[in-house]
């Protein structure tokens, strides 16, 4: 359901644009709260070996089992005696991380995809759409645990399924602005001066591309990491001993009788760091584009 | 119309197709010997020959060249593909590599209680999602708006396996007012007929049944509801927002007729038409998390079988699975398509 949104470059200078972009984002208090979020986590997570290396294949303490949070474990222990603050704390350098390289995969191989089909034309692009539509039959996380399932699970592996679930999305978009601009007075002026297709492409395709890829981008990165975590979950996302949220809550889940704190915290944290995504995204998608405010 | 709608019943089959093709390749990429990973390492050759006679695994994948000369024209079409293919066509989805029960029998067996689950998590998210949605656009600006909106934010970043595990604790352990898990309770009869129990406690008259099959309903429809009911939230105020801007709406104020009746019969009808997009785009997205919200709640529909599947590598569950899920939500999607030309008049099919 992403729009293609197509900026008239011919509107406003760039500078002006790009100000006028800044001062209304950061007028836009779920905009920065959002880049609070998402700022919060990626610091933290950067300092995390600085500030509290950890090593998940020795980490256990067998006379600290379960033990509910307090003033020594923040948010307790679990059943290895592992202090789950720490665990958190790390397991959000793996979602973060994660996250955004399957988003990055899937911006690239969706982007080229776009460009050629709606650049060549003809069969390949009734070739591209015909299996972005395939792609799309698969609802949410479906193709992705169907992929995970034949690759075998790991970390890894899940990050190629969800990127894999995430290109159509960005094929579509570029298409479509590709298909709007390709027959533009301008694009046609450039083709008769003799640019070629990939000086197009980087010059006047990709710069209006920008704006819906940027908004698909922000929530896609939000979509990201609930998908490892639900995989990591599922068991076919990262493996033990691995503090990946996900798998932490599938820890938690057998334990949640005695020891609750075991999945709420590792759930926690993925919320607010999706909730940063969302929030981030949906600012963006406002300020770049006024019309769809509040959608 | 019906050549809008054959055209898009039509548009269904390559798509479909499409699907089918990808996951038989995607199944024929597993390494591995299937016979092996069936019988064990410690299998006789013989057995493991037998075997893969009868998945057909000796067979070549593609086309079969190589039986031309004996067979003519017609052999090369006895692969593996082809087999798959003629399956698929008359219904055959394999069989569990475990249990050797038919595929399709068990999704025939299970699909009704992930369509339960899925119904009524729908129905909460538009019974709570639309006067929501309708309430934070009256007071768009205010902090009512404000907290339906983050509420809604949140559907959509709350991982529901998490949420699920969370609804169990408070509500199930900690303040024992709703059962953990299952579809029914311990020692409560249930003569099935359609599968549905809610339809068909209700077709039996056990009101005793009735109230149990509600009660564990209850935790996996609203933890499964949570995601579609954001959207429906977010959409419902968006197209009240716009509906609410228009001439006519102004024309009918200024009439002075009474805003519930602006509101319910001038703004909500029409805003309603993209909510029901949204609703039928949302039944994909249901369908997938029920494989999260099945497997917490040990709900026994598709997607806690699939779970199972994947868990033991019964690969024609998995196939069987998630091909029937993509070609449910292709339907769905195509059927809201034409519910939405039905209800706009105003749209146009050439």
């Amino acid at each position: 359901m992403s729009t293609a949104v197509v900026v008239d470059p011919a509107q406003e200078g760039p500078i002006g644009h790009r100000k006028n972009v800044l001062q209304r984002f950061f007028r836009h208090p779920t905009g920065v709260v959002g880049l609070s979020i998402i700022g919060f986590f990626i610091v933290i997570s950067l300092l995390a070996p600085v500030l509290r290396p950890y090593d998940a294949a020795r980490d256990r303490d067998l006379r600290a089992r379960l033990n509910p949070p307090s003033a020594e474990h923040w948010f307790g222990t679990d059943e290895l005696g592992r202090d789950m603050f720490t665990r958190v704390w790390h397991g959000g350098r793996i979602s973060l991380r994660v996250g955004l390289i399957a988003v990055a995969i899937a911006v690239v191989l969706g982007t080229l995809l776009g460009l050629v089909a709606g650049y060549v034309g003809g069969w390949i692009d009734t070739g591209i759409v015909w299996l972005v539509d395939i792609l799309m039959a698969f609802p949410g996380i479906l193709l992705a645990i169907a992929i995970v399932a034949v690759l075998g699970p790991s970390l890894t592996n899940a990050m190629i399924a969800i990127s894999v679930t995430q290109i159509p999305r960005y094929a579509r978009i570029i298409r479509s602005v590709v298909l709007s601009l390709r027959e533009s007075e301008y694009v046609q002026a450039a083709r008769a001066l003799g640019s070629s297709p990939v000086r197009i492409v980087a010059q006047h395709i990709l710069p209006n591309s920008l704006s819906p890829l940027v908004v698909q981008l922000t929530l896609s990165i939000g979509v990201a990491i609930l998908d490892v975590a639900a995989l990591g979950f599922l068991g076919l996302g990262a493996q033990p001993p691995n503090p990946e949220w996900g798998l932490m809550i599938r820890d938690g889940f057998a334990q949640f009788l005695r020891a609750p704190w075991m999945s709420i915290f590792p759930g926690l944290a993925i919320y607010l760091s999706v909730v940063g995504f969302n929030l981030l995204g949906d600012a963006i998608r406002d300020v770049l584009d006024p019309r769809l405010t509040g959608v | 119309m019906t050549t809008y709608v054959l055209r898009r019943v039509l548009g269904l089959i390559p798509v479909l197709f499409g699907v089918s093709l990808l996951l038989f390749t995607i199944t024929r990429l597993i390494p591995g010997d299937p016979a092996i990973a069936l019988l064990g390492q410690r299998a006789s050759p013989a057995a493991l020959e037998q075997l893969r006679q009868d998945l057909g695994l000796n067979q070549p994948v593609w086309i079969n060249v190589a039986g031309v000369p004996e067979g003519g024209v017609g052999a090369l079409f006895d692969s593996q593909y082809f087999r798959y293919m003629r399956g698929l066509l008359s219904g055959d989805l394999g069989r569990s590599i475990f249990s050797r029960i038919p595929v399709a029998q068990s999704l025939v067996q299970r699909f009704p209680a992930t369509f339960e689950l899925s119904l009524f998590a729908m129905i909460f998210a538009l019974g709570v999602g639309i006067p929501a949605g309708v309430w934070a656009a009256l007071n768009r600006g205010k902090p009512a708006d404000t907290a339906v909106m983050a509420v809604a934010v949140s559907g959509v970043s709350l991982p529901v396996f998490w949420l699920a595990i969370i609804f169990i604790y408070l509500f199930a352990v900690v303040l024992g007012w709703l059962p953990p898990s299952g579809r029914l309770g311990v020692g409560v009869q249930l003569e099935p007929i359609t599968n549905l129990y809610v339809l068909d406690a209700i077709l039996r008259g056990n009101f005793v049944a009735l109230r149990d099959v509600l009660r564990h309903l209850a935790l996996p429809a609203v933890a499964l509801g949570t995601i579609p009911l954001a959207i429906v939230v977010r959409m419902t105020r968006s197209a009240m927002l716009e509906v609410l801007s228009q001439d006519y709406v102004r024309t009918a104020r200024s009439k002075g007729l009474d805003e519930r009746i602006v509101v319910r019969k001038h703004a909500l009808r029409n805003a309603l038409l993209p909510v029901v997009t949204v609703v039928g785009l949302s039944f994909g997205t249901l369908l997938s998390g029920a494989i999260l919200t099945e497997t917490v709640f040990s709900w026994p529909g598709i997607g806690r079988w699939v779970y199972d599947a994947i868990s033991s590598r019964d690969y024609p569950i998995i196939q069987g699975g998630v091909l029937f899920v993509a070609f449910v939500v292709a339907v769905i999607n195509l059927l809201v398509d034409l519910l939405y030309a039905v209800i706009d008049p105003r749209i146009q099919y050439a």
